[in-house]
């Protein structure tokens, strides 16, 4: 219970700091609409093709603007060394990364809330059919990009290049989570009948999760105490 | 009899091939208060992130109250006051402590007080951004001092610190000392160090050069410590 309610005041305190400064928000949001709306001008996509490649768009937007939300998550630590009088808090590393990841999903998601009904609108896809499992499949998709993200925005965090080396690490693993994410998102996107396959990426994202959230909370403390 | 406050057993540390700590061993007992001396470089900041649990030893370990220092317990017992002030600007100060707060287990009650103590309650719901260079100094010493520490650990405490703060923190750590709890501070300012030490350490190229109790002559003569063990003033 008190690792729990350290994570969450460490989550608390990094949307509050969000929410105040809104570093992370206005970039992420401006350049997710940004995109979606040059697609929707450069492709000019048909229903055919949209039901093709909707989810692969949405997904290429979201794990971009995902790579803002996640740098920021450590980052936000190094102004007047707050990392030191975390990791020397009773709070441990699981505790820390627990607390950064949830605040990362929360915003992330949130982005992604508000762009659903702007990609709706551009591609003219009536988006919310399966409504409950499409976020139950975004929150999923969200989750690996915000725990992976956070595992190495932590370890990332004292490099100088930090801003390149964090997606050069995060993509190449996060493929299987957003190979999974694309295909379950085009199904529910479009109204489709539920392919033979959902199930088994179902399986794997769900799968990929629980692995990569294992590890990572196991892994935190080597990793912030250096 | 008790387990010392602090027990460094043999600590190395290296960054690459180079020793930057190279076989520190001392105890200090509780209600003790170490100035850790030394030029820049010596090691005194890579010992205390080592005493705080901030940094893992290569070799060799150290003790805190007996306890590992990463165990939790141990942790919620020690206060560290860096370079930085370790506050997040864009936060208030009562949100700062209140944060730092719940990881100690402090009520807001306290958080209160402690505002009042270091004279910052009538802008405790500003952001600290706003605060000038001594107000956010008062305030990194609150929130060192907040969970009521038992081990003090301070990185050069006095430099860049205004007069009211080097009043407010002497006053604090002279009050924690006298309540038995263990300051270690590092510093390059050795007559206000000498002056609130019961023990003296040199480091030189992360080598305890001298260890032992501060005597007179340290107090009388600041510059005595290092033509005598070596190292540079």
């Amino acid at each position: 219970m008190t690792a729990l309610r350290h994570a969450a005041a460490i989550a608390a305190k990094d949307l509050r700091s969000e929410f105040r400064t809104k570093e992370s928000i206005n970039s992420t949001l401006s350049f997710s609409v940004v995109i979606l709306l040059l697609f929707s001008f450069a492709f000019d996509p048909s229903p055919d093709m949209i039901a093709e490649f909707g989810g692969g768009l949405l997904w290429i937007v979201f794990a971009f603007a995902g790579a803002l939300i996640v740098n920021r998550s450590f980052a936000r630590e190094l102004p007047n060394d707050c990392i030191d009088v975390l990791v020397s808090s009773p709070a441990s590393g699981a505790s820390l990364f627990l607390g950064k990841a949830v605040a990362c999903f929360v915003l992330l998601f949130g982005i992604e809330c508000i762009c659903l009904p702007v990609f709706g609108v551009f591609y003219n896809v009536t988006w919310w059919r399966s409504l409950w499992e499409l976020l139950g499949v975004l929150a999923l998709g969200t989750w690996a990009m915000a725990c992976v993200g956070t595992f190495f925005s932590a370890l990332t965090v004292n490099l100088r290049l930090r801003e390149l080396m964090l997606p050069m690490l995060m993509y190449p693993i996060l493929i299987p989570a957003l190979l999974s994410v694309m295909m379950l998102t085009n199904t529910l996107l479009t109204g489709q009948a539920m392919p033979s396959d959902f199930g088994v990426w179902l399986r794997l994202l769900i799968g990929f999760n629980i692995m990569f959230t294992t590890l990572s909370v196991y892994l935190a403390e080597t990793i912030l105490v250096r | 009899m008790s387990a010392p406050a602090v027990a460094a057993a043999g600590v190395w540390k290296y960054f690459g091939d180079y020793p930057a700590l190279r076989d520190v061993r001392f105890d200090l007992q509780a209600g003790e208060c170490l100035a850790l001396l030394g030029r820049n470089g010596a090691g005194k900041t890579t010992l205390l992130r080592i005493l705080g649990g901030l940094s893992g030893a290569s070799k060799g370990g150290v003790l805190i109250d007996g306890g590992e220092v990463r165990a939790s317990g141990t942790r919620a017992r020690i206060g560290w006051l860096g370079h930085s002030i370790g506050l997040y600007d864009e936060l208030t100060a009562r949100e700062n402590l209140r944060t730092f707060g719940t990881l100690y287990g402090v009520t807001a009650a306290t958080v209160s007080d402690w505002l009042e103590r270091v004279n910052l309650a009538h802008v405790a719901d500003s952001p600290v951004r706003e605060y000038s260079r001594g107000m956010r100094q008062r305030l990194a010493v609150a929130r060192a001092f907040l969970h009521g520490p038992r081990l003090l650990l301070l990185d050069e405490p006095l430099t860049s610190l205004d007069d009211k703060a080097i009043a407010l923190l002497q006053g604090l750590l002279t009050a924690a000392r006298a309540g038995g709890a263990t300051i270690i501070l590092s510093t390059h300012q050795i007559r206000e160090a000498m002056e609130l030490a019961s023990r003296v350490a040199l480091l030189d190229r992360g080598r305890l050069m001298h260890f032992g109790e501060r005597t007179a002559q340290m107090l009388d003569d600041p510059g005595y410590l290092y033509r005598t063990y070596g190292g540079e003033a």
